[in-house]
């Protein structure tokens, strides 16, 4: 993993940056293009969410291929992380500018009775205090408790992926994967389940 | 496909209908896949001549019908309708078609008869995710007697001037405008006359989320999500909400069915 390791060094954090854009550029572009469809509204307010969910498998993803793979992103995982936070507060202006448009009386009424919502919205709250806290400053200043804190990154993950289960009528495949991977990826951080399969690689 | 076209009616909504390219790529047709644009993308596979329809139970003249006998072109009328989805979002449709009642009465409704059961085709040769879970396929629905012999219930054989698209029920449909879209069943080929309340295929799946009646009402929200208002398809990136109305704007033609009757215990 050498020369895998060595590249990665050299990825500056804003590469990652503008590879995070590219889902964005890209769904702006089918808006001004007619790529998508006849309900561009629920297009947009879904890729969002779905691209706000990947980084954040992604950001869970870190440890364990460090851990497993012996490659490092570490340095790179903050980007990634603030990237699933950028497409999650995109995600709720569409919900709340295209979908609800601004329906304030209903919007308040439903966060707080809505499952679906009180899970999605817990999950941003968390992704919130996350990224507000992903600075240099707030890392120092809060030494042990820094770690403590950023491990609400997995209720987040569970929240998110509930958010989009509980809004469906029917369970189907890729959201049951995705759930199932942040399962994993949560499962991956218990000392037994991680010493068990090194011994095996 | 040749031109049809339908007498006009006065249960026609005179809101500025959806386009024809919007009704047909966006649906909901599971036997095709989850995704809205599943139907448009593989019902083509469907053959939908030859077809018949199955009408049994508590009738008199129980049969094979084909779908010229149960509506005849000459008799085809056209019903512009607001459709509203459980999902919250709705649609103005053109639909051509014939009252259900018209159909009941060809194969004579028996004094008993309460109910009456649809069912969708089963051909997961054709409909590519019957052979997968999700559904007890074939897909089911029902209506009381008195709401299928309703004047503003018909069975649909075409929209815009052109006959059923697969994607949307082809080659012959039910359409019940004050319902939730769900109850509107797609590809009808077996109608059975009960006594007794069938069992629909929502209902089965999630009894908590899903009734018989499925009414349009803004009043009695899923369990998961609010009902009081609708995003109509093709408004726009700014289109915004409308309210969602008491039977889905029926209300004078249908209310009296319901009189009496605890919406929210009959939801």
């Amino acid at each position: 993993m050498q020369p895998v390791n060595a590249f990665l060094r050299r990825v500056p954090e804003w590469a990652v940056w503008v590879a995070g854009a590219l889902p964005l550029a890209l769904l702006v572009f089918d808006t001004f293009n007619g790529g998508l469809g006849v309900d561009p509204v629920r297009d947009i307010e879904h890729r969002l969410g779905r691209t706000a969910l990947y980084f954040l498998i992604a950001t869970l993803a870190a440890t364990p291929i460090r851990k497993l793979l012996r490659i490092n992103a570490t340095h790179l995982r903050r980007a990634i992380g603030l990237l699933s936070f950028s497409y999650a507060c995109l995600h709720i202006t569409a919900w709340m500018v295209f979908d609800m448009g601004l329906l304030w009386p209903q919007m308040l009424k439903d966060v707080i009775k809505r499952p679906y919502l009180i899970f999605g919205m817990a999950a941003f709250v968390i992704l919130l205090l996350l990224a507000l806290t992903s600075n240099r400053f707030s890392i120092r200043r809060l030494g042990i408790r820094w770690q403590q804190i950023h491990k609400l990154i997995y209720p987040a993950a569970v929240l998110a992926s509930l958010h989009w289960l509980w809004a469906l009528k029917l369970w189907t495949g890729w959201p049951l994967f995705c759930a199932g991977a942040i399962l994993l990826l949560l499962s991956l951080r218990l000392p037994r389940v991680m010493g068990g399969i090194k011994k095996y690689i | 496909a040749l031109a049809l076209s339908g007498k006009q009616s006065a249960f026609s909504t005179d809101e500025k209908p959806n386009s024809f390219e919007e009704i047909t790529n966006y649906n909901n047709f599971y036997e095709f896949g989850f995704g809205k644009e599943d139907p448009a993308r593989h019902a083509g596979a469907l053959t939908t001549d030859p077809w018949s329809v199955e009408i049994g139970g508590m009738v008199d003249r129980p049969g094979s019908y084909g779908v010229e006998d149960l509506a005849p072109e000459s008799a085809l009328e056209e019903r512009i309708y607001r459709l509203r989805c459980v999902e919250a979002w709705s649609m103005i449709i053109p639909w051509l078609g014939v009252p259900l009642a018209s159909v009941l009465n060809k194969a004579g409704v028996q004094p008993g008869a309460k109910f009456v059961a649809f069912e969708t085709l089963l051909r997961p040769s054709e409909m590519r995710a019957q052979a997968g879970g999700g559904i007890d396929w074939p897909y089911r629905e029902g209506l009381r007697l008195d709401e299928a012999m309703h004047p503003l219930t018909i069975l649909a054989t075409g929209l815009y001037d052109k006959p059923m698209p697969n994607q949307n029920g082809a080659p012959i449909r039910l359409v019940v405008p004050w319902k939730y879209g769900f109850k509107s069943i797609k590809s009808v080929v077996k109608i059975t006359l009960t006594d007794s309340q069938p069992r629909t295929s929502w209902q089965s799946l999630q009894p908590s989320e899903y009734g018989f009646y499925a009414n349009v009402n803004p009043e009695v929200d899923h369990p998961r999500w609010s009902q009081a208002s609708e995003r109509r398809i093709g408004a726009g990136l700014l289109g915004g909400r409308q309210e969602t109305l008491m039977f889905n704007g029926y209300g004078d033609q249908v209310a009296s069915l319901y009189a009496g009757m605890d919406l929210t215990q009959n939801y």
